[in-house]
């Protein structure tokens, strides 16, 4: 991991200010100029592929080609892609890791590149080349790239998944600001409910947000899933303390949140049928996309999940990490088109258009305007310092993504809330499949 | 072709020489050629369907992972399966979809058939109205009955509540009962009219003298249906059941649309778990011995329709035992 010091931020710092300048004509002299000096020099007739996640901001995706348009015409290199939702990329990069074929980029979720490590090509001078240029890697960011002392991904950027509340409906339930301890948040969807303004947190099989909260709400009290060496210590009073308050916050929850998938809180939010739940800065961006839910924009705040009895941030956010596969045959263009997304003239416009549904993962990236232009997007700037992994305190190879992809602890929380099992044995069963899991192999 | 047609023996080829030289005796072997004939099928099936099922069987035995290979493990797959509780609940799940859905397919798919075999008006644009739901792609009416079973926004609940027969929103897949009577609804829904429209075909084909005959001997309705029409039916019953129950055992769609297995498994058959575990968690191994488990139960479902209406021999020109 690159260091961050003060250096390394000044020398961010004066990369972005130089992006900012860049428009037009000008960004295209930059981008072939890049194309000249980049240590990436793509194979002749190079072709690349990727399939990425489906966008949840139209402007993001609009961005995002207007980059791959600005890569190909600096280098040549056509770049094709295809859009999935995010959970049919995984499927869909493992057959190709099974098979060998495929598209050659694959820009996914969390730890997809730790299931099959030896797959991906090694990205590690494409790493230290961006860490060095701007401001260094957030520790999350690190983990999730690296597997051993190789990086097998480039983290592009997080999605934070944090607060999203209703201000009246606050102001109402008689608080002045989001609570920022899960005792006071306890109170808060209480008093929500009772005013008949209830919130809620998705239990389904929703991979975003369900596994979102679920691991917030266990690291919070303490609880791990495994411990440092990868050892299984679900079975914990910790884990049941955390089960107990997520209980008493389902109680106090909208109903039906046992069938909900990652999308049924946005559209419950933007409908006025729930004050409070936890997301990606998607439903403000609707919000305030469609004339008709103005009010729900101006009426709506983010914050940082609260923090429990460990007294320190426990949050999970969304990582999206782009690997190459070894199937490549062009793996320097591979490199050059990742070392160019994340290259300030190109990243910088690209998280704005993002509307704060993006956030990097390179400390000097901080200073881009879009986190301070509006004040309610500030929150989401900070989401890649405060995530843990999926991984908990153990490593977060393929044992944590097949753990996380199981839906291990979700179905664990949602069977004791909706009380189809006591504490006891909803541990019991979790801890036996995550034996399976975390067995040495 | 004129002996085909009329029913005779086909002329016999003419004898090779008994000791003559191998190719020409060969030229006119009918069992060699035959096997000529019958290979590209057959490396058809080989190649599509044994394999596949060969590796999958396979790799239930092994650890494989995605990316990597595995090593051979024996039954250890099968005892982990054994043991786990969310296993058998997509067992009882599964069973549970399958009878529910296939026996009220089979009741509404055949009283349907009934109806529409006799003379009513719009004969035709009835039928093809019946057929609607199959024709519809599944993932499309998949997320029809998402919005139809919302725990928010359910058109049967607002309707209900317009009408004051409930207070509040019916949990339609947030409760572990409500989604799979849900879930089992929309599969009969999509099912019917493959049952139905088969069923029908089949009834056409009964000779109407039977009908003439049953009628001049003063039989009621009952004894028409459970003398003529029902004998006369097993065949396509037999055989459309057997469809629909492969379909509905091994059904994944509808449930990964609507419900992803959820609420707490409730939903969870072991089409969705083994894709579950095996694609997404990576266990390629343990996804393949759900699979595999997935066999004996949809042999069982064959040899039971295939042996249980098939039986009587008469069918095919012999007499009942």
């Amino acid at each position: 991991m690159t260091e961050l010091t003060r250096r390394t931020l000044v020398h961010g710092g004066t990369a972005l200010a130089a992006a900012t300048a860049l428009t037009g004509p000008a960004l295209m002299d930059w981008a072939k100029a890049w194309a000249q000096t980049a240590p990436w020099k793509p194979e002749k007739d190079a072709q690349l592929s990727m399939l990425r996640w489906k966008y949840f901001v139209q402007s993001e995706d609009d961005a995002f080609v207007k980059l791959m348009d600005a890569f190909t015409q600096a280098t040549g290199v056509k770049v094709t892609i295809a859009r999935e939702s995010y959970e049919d990329v995984q499927p869909k990069a493992s057959v190709a890791a099974n098979t060998g074929a495929g598209p050659d980029l694959f820009w996914g979720l969390y730890s997809l590149p730790h299931l099959f490590p030896q797959k991906c090509v090694d990205m590690t001078d494409v790493a230290d080349y961006l860490g060095k240029k701007y401001g260094g890697w957030v520790d999350s960011a690190v983990k999730y790239g690296k597997s051993g002392d190789k990086w097998i991904a480039v983290p592009i950027c997080y999605s934070g998944n944090l607060m999203n509340y209703r201000v009246s409906h606050m102001q109402k339930a008689g608080f002045s600001k989001f609570p920022t301890t899960t005792d006071e948040f306890l109170e808060y969807a209480k008093a929500t409910k009772k005013n008949g303004n209830p919130g809620g947190f998705a239990l389904g099989h929703a991979s975003g947000d369900g596994n979102g909260w679920i691991y917030w709400c266990l690291w919070a009290h303490g609880g791990q899933h495994v411990d440092k060496n990868d050892k299984v210590v679900i079975n914990s009073p910790e884990t049941e303390k955390a089960l107990n308050y997520a209980k008493a916050l389902y109680e106090n929850m909208v109903p039906g949140v046992a069938s909900w998938n990652d999308a049924f809180n946005n559209k419950a939010f933007l409908a006025n049928e729930i004050s409070w739940t936890n997301n990606g800065i998607s439903i403000y961006v609707a919000a305030n996309n469609d004339p008709t839910k103005k009010d729900i924009a101006a009426d709506m705040n983010h914050a940082y999940m609260p923090v429990g009895p460990v007294g320190k941030p426990t949050e999970l956010h969304l990582m999206y990490p782009i690997l190459a596969m070894t199937h490549t045959k062009y793996p320097q263009a591979s490199k050059a088109l990742i070392a160019f997304m994340l290259e300030a003239q190109q990243f910088n416009p690209w998280i704005e258009a993002a509307k704060g549904y993006l956030t990097h993962c390179l400390n000097a990236y901080d200073a881009n305007p879009v986190w301070t232009a509006d004040p309610k997007r500030t929150v989401y700037r900070d989401v890649a310092k405060r995530s843990l992994t999926a991984g908990g305190e153990g490593s977060v190879g393929e044992k944590a993504a097949a753990a996380i992809a199981d839906f291990v602890l979700l179905d664990m929380f949602a069977s004791f809330c909706t009380g189809r099992e006591d504490a006891k044995s909803a541990m019991r069963i979790a801890e036996r499949q995550l034996s399976r899991i975390y067995r040495a192999s | 072709m004129t002996d085909v047609a009329l029913g005779t023996t086909p002329a016999p080829l003419p004898a090779p020489p008994p000791d003559g030289p191998l190719w020409p005796r060969l030229k006119v072997n009918r069992n060699w050629l035959g096997f000529w004939f019958m290979l590209p099928a057959a490396a058809f099936l080989i190649l599509f369907l044994a394999y596949p099922l060969g590796l999958g069987v396979w790799l239930s035995f092994t650890d494989t992972r995605i990316g990597r290979s595995g090593a051979f493990i024996g039954l250890e797959n099968y005892e982990w399966l054994w043991d786990d509780t969310v296993f058998w609940l997509s067992v009882f799940n599964t069973l549970l979809y399958t009878i529910v859905a296939s026996a009220v397919k089979f009741a509404i798919g055949l009283y349907l058939a009934l109806l529409l075999n006799e003379n009513l008006p719009f004969k035709a644009m009835l039928r093809a109205i019946v057929l609607i739901p199959f024709i519809v792609p599944t993932v499309l009416s998949a997320i029809a009955f998402w919005w139809l079973f919302d725990s928010q926004f359910s058109i049967i609940s607002w309707s209900l509540r317009q009408l004051g027969l409930i207070s509040g929103n019916i949990n339609f897949l947030g409760d572990v009962w409500n989604a799979r009577w849900s879930v089992i609804f929309a599969n009969i829904w999509r099912g019917v009219p493959f049952v139905a429209i088969t069923l029908l075909a089949g009834l056409q084909t009964v000779s109407p003298s039977l009908y003439e005959a049953a009628i001049i001997d003063g039989a009621s309705r009952w004894q028409i249906f459970r003398r003529i029409t029902y004998p006369m039916l097993t065949p396509i019953i037999a055989v459309v059941m057997t469809f629909s129950v492969l379909f509905t055992f091994t059904d994944f769609q509808l449930i990964w649309v609507l419900t992803r297995g959820g609420p707490v498994n409730a939903t969870q058959l072991m089409a969705t778990l083994s894709y579950q575990r095996a694609i997404l968690g990576g266990q390629l191994g343990e996804g393949a011995a759900i699979a595999t488990a997935m066999i004996p139960f949809l042999l069982a479902a064959i040899l039971i329709s295939w042996f249980g209406l098939q039986r009587r021999k008469w069918q095919q020109g012999e007499n009942n035992e």
